[in-house]
């Protein structure tokens, strides 16, 4: 992946750009020291590093104007970032960028239950989010599974998604206003606690932006309720598209799990290996879960034990008790550690029609063998977000050039049966150049047209979701 | 494309609408099935998009269906009702409401973002909403989003296009993501409660874990909704009894056909057809609405009112004379923090009134910069939203 050769007007001047910050923040909000920079030299997307001109840890919004007002008047990029945890090289630095990380503004500043909202400052994780309102029995519904890590600032620039949204949706579904503090520093409130624009969906541009509009500091969260009770069952299958077959068919049938977790053989072998949950051996299997009181959740695996009975089933567990459970959860939410335990690897987050898995799968399963590399699938089936990981050794020299070679022609397929890049990881540096698969360049004019409209001289995150060739003449190249 | 009535361009196909757009000399009103006349009123050519129609993919198992932006609201809702699915977010028809003639089209729809009674739990239109095509002010085919549920492929101009009234574009296809229609449904009726009483037992439910689908009142009462499949639709209606019990006495409406017209009731605002006054709708805080009605009854107006989403919408209607109560309403509406759209009234009103609420100034400059890139020429819909 190619990131732009940094500015050297900019590099020359970096004293002159630290003592200007060092003016307006406090002492140790602002990090040049390189031995200190080098922890923010990458996210979740190890593979790609470079440590940035000096980072940035604002404790307010107007601290966060100040500094962008001082980056904006002096040319430098600055590169927000929430926890780091992006797979796609969101909050990956240039060297002559400054990183403004909002990890310390991590209060709630209020809670209201009658009105169903929590707003909090965007540094806040999306665990702790539950965590400040769940004694009173109320939820934030997105769950990212990085959601101990994961900060709310990140969730709104990628729009991040979980294993619930089947039912509840993605962040920007659940996002009612945010403060934004654009890259000239001026602070602007969009949307709030009530429902709905009152003119321009602004606030739906906003979320998923990727942090190239503006530094997201506070944000209006909606919370629910706590359902009664929950309960998921595993369905083990002798192949991939019974599996995909029985999906559609729960969907078609009126219920609507919170959960449709997809896993293939190989993904099921590696976590079996490493987190003994007790998972049939079988082609492919399904964990789906539903909600309500005791009688509701009955109703419901009926009918789901009913349509999966129809395809055969290598084996129905339903959990008999929290421990059996957490047992039938315990493999899935290990997967991706289980992975990792093998080798390396690289997690796709294409998207495809429910209808198109099957021959999604098993394409994926040749391209495997033409590539020379184990894939393993672990997704979410009900919404079609897949998540590939292709297995491959750092170490071993061309093999990550492999892998994504490999990578790039599964996210092709995607779209190719009618589906996107990303469904929930973001664009980043790592899709960034897959762009031109789904978008025409008048699709992606209109997008940069937004971006020219919120930071013109292109200063935010610049290197980032639009092919370099694309913006090179906006980002002053 | 033709153009045999002189004020009226119509076209079947999208290559036509971006040739039309491209040849337009001034301001063009585009129209779809010219049942949402809100906003200030445009002069210029017609452009009329229903002959964009038809249903291009529908697939019940992915709940998933594209069609053209001209397709008949209806004729989605029929194909849908044959697979037992429907539009989660249960869109309004604002004929009744608007005086106006026509059938409602995707592309409207969509254009104002118009979503009943089931926004409160299922989101509104914008939510549902998976994929666009579109011909901005110069002429130019975009596409954004696509058919399947989850994307975040790029920025989602998709929820942009949602409630831009057609001034950022002329929308040629729209994908919905659908969902199942439920087996069963009841209403727990409440009666004589005032609007602070209201808000109070529609937020105990709303609070409740029973996923209530609506909340609304207005001279039917109080009314809370709860759908599924039967056995559990029983299991909570007697729950939120129980919970609804101190505001008074609750009857359960259980007639399918009864449910079904009382939504339809409130999901287009049938107190407010026919007969005159202006209509506001006013979108706050639910926890404001009792203060902001209270407010609006000392200054004389806001007695005739019906609110839905838990008092999360509030639709008043007022003499429409003078300012049609705006200073008061959109000064009330601003101390609370929400927003209040003018969506009925004379010609002469919406001239002298700003329909759309006016915008902050930093807001205002981030819409104006993008309207001025999307429709370089300012001849889509231009004023409308003022
Ligand atoms: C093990 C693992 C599992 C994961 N599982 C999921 C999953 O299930 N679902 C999912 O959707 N994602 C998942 N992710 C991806 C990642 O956690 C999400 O993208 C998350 O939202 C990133 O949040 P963050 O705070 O770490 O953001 P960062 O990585 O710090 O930044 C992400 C992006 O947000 C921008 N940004 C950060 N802060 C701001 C701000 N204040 N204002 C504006 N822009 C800002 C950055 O510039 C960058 O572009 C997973 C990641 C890992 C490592």
């Amino acid at each position: 992946m190619e990131m732009p050769a940094a500015d050297t007007r900019v590099m020359a001047r970096t004293s002159e750009i630290v003592a200007a910050l060092r003016a307006v923040l406090p002492a140790d909000a602002v990090i040049d020291d390189p031995a200190e920079t080098r922890a923010y030299e990458c996210d979740a997307l190890t593979a790609y590093r470079c440590p940035p001109l000096a980072a940035i840890l604002p404790r307010s919004t107007a601290e966060v104007a100040a500094a962008l007002k001082v980056c904006h008047d002096l040319g430098v990029p600055v590169v927000p970032r929430g926890s780091g945890t992006s797979l796609a090289g969101g909050a990956l630095p240039t060297a002559d960028s400054v990183i403004l990380g909002v990890a310390r503004m991590n209060r709630v500043i209020e809670v209201d239950y009658d009105d169903r909202f929590i707003r909090v400052e965007a540094g806040r994780t999306n665990l702790s989010v539950t965590g400040a309102v769940e004694a009173d029995g109320f939820f934030y519904a997105p769950d990212p599974s990085s959601q101990l890590a994961c900060a709310i600032a990140g969730n709104v620039a990628m729009n991040s998604g979980g294993a619930h949204c089947l039912k509840y949706g993605v962040t920007t579904n659940n996002l009612l206003g945010v403060t934004l503090v654009t890259m000239a520093g001026e602070v602007i409130e969009i949307g709030g606690a009530h429902m709905d624009a009152g003119g321009l969906d602004l606030l739906g541009l906003i979320c998923g932006s990727e942090g190239q509009l503006g530094v997201v500091t506070e944000a209006t969260l909606r919370i629910l309720p706590k359902p009664e009770g929950a309960r998921p069952v595993l369905i083990g299958f002798t192949s991939n598209e019974v599996a995909g077959a029985c999906v559609a068919d729960i969907i078609k049938a009126g219920v609507l799990p919170v959960a449709i977790e997809f896993m293939d053989r190989p993904c099921i072998r590696a976590t079996e290996d490493f987190a003994h949950a007790g998972y049939p051996d079988c082609e492919a299997l399904l964990i789906v879960e539903v909600e309500g009181a005791e009688a509701e959740i009955d109703e419901q695996l009926g009918l789901i034990r009913q349509i999966a009975m129809r395809h055969d089933p290598v084996e129905f567990r339903e959990a008999a008790s929290e421990e059996e459970a957490r047992k039938i959860w315990l493999g899935r939410k290990s997967a991706f550690g289980a992975m990792g335990q093998i080798n390396d690897y690289m997690c796709l987050d294409g998207t495809i029609p429910v209808s198109s898995l099957p021959h999604v799968l098993r394409r994926i399963g040749e391209m495997s063998r033409e590539f020379g590399l184990d894939v393993g699938n672990v997704f979410h089936a009900g919404d079609g977000n897949m998540h590939p990981l292709i297995l491959y050794n750092a170490n071993t020299p061309g093999d990550l050039e492999r892998c994504e070679a490999f990578g790039a022609e599964i996210l092709k397929l995607c779209v190719e049966v009618g589906g996107c890049l990303t469904g929930e990881h973001g664009v980043g540096i790592e899709k960034r150049d897959l762009m031109g698969v789904q978008y025409a360049p008048a699709d992606l004019e209109a997008q940069m047209r937004v971006k020219d409209v919120f930071d013109p001289a292109w200063l935010l995150n610049p290197a980032k979701v639009f092919p370099l060739a694309a913006s090179a003449g906006r980002r002053g190249v | 494309m033709d153009h045999n009535e002189s004020r009226v361009v119509k076209v079947t196909e999208e290559r036509e609408l971006a040739e039309a757009i491209r040849e337009a000399t001034g301001p063009l009103r585009i129209r779809g099935g010219g049942t949402r006349t809100v906003g200030r009123v445009v002069e210029g050519v017609d452009l009329d998009v229903s002959g964009l129609n038809g249903i291009g993919l529908y697939e019940p198992g992915a709940l998933t269906l594209v069609a053209g932006a001209g397709t008949p609201l209806a004729e989605v809702e029929v194909a849908l009702a044959a697979e037992g699915q429907r539009l989660a977010f249960e869109p309004a028809d604002w004929r009744g409401l608007l005086g106006t003639g026509g059938a409602p089209t995707l592309g409207g729809m969509v254009a104002a973002n118009v979503s009943g009674p089931r926004r409160v739990q299922a989101g509104a239109c914008r939510d549902a909403l998976l994929g666009v095509r579109f011909v901005d002010g110069s002429g130019t085919v975009v596409k954004n989003g696509g058919r399947v549920m989850k994307n975040v492929t790029g920025y989602d101009l998709v929820k942009l296009m949602a409630g831009s009234w057609g001034t950022l574009g002329v929308l040629s296809e729209v994908s919905l993501k659908v969902l199942p229609a439920p087996e069963a449904a009841a209403v727990l009726v409440l009666a004589g409660l005032d609007p602070a009483a209201a808000v109070g037992a529609m937020t105990a439910a709303l609070r409740s874990p029973y996923d209530v689908t609506g909340a609304a009142h207005g001279p039917w009462g109080t009314l809370l909704r709860i759908e599924g499949f039967a056995g559990s639709v029983d299991y909570r209606a007697g729950r939120l009894a129980g919970v609804l019990a101190p505001f008074g006495e609750v009857r359960v409406e259980r007639d399918g056909a009864a449910v079904a017209a009382l939504w339809r009731a409130v999901r287009d605002v049938a107190p407010f057809h026919g007969g005159d006054g202006a209509v506001w709708r006013v979108s706050l805080r639910p926890s404001d609405a009792p203060g902001f009605l209270a407010a609006l009854g000392r200054n004389g107006i806001g007695a005739d009112a019906v609110m839905d989403w838990g008092g999360g919408l509030v639709w008043t209607r007022v003499p429409d004379t003078g300012d049609a109560g705006e200073a008061v309403i959109r000064a009330e509406t601003r101390a609370r923090g929400g927003h209040a759209t003018l969506m009925r009234a004379s010609a002469g009103t919406r001239a002298r009134v700003a329909p759309f609420p006016p915008e902050p100034a930093a807001v205002a400059a981030l819409s104006a910069g993008l309207r001025a890139r999307f429709d370089p020429r300012g001849i889509l819909n231009p004023g409308l939203m003022g």
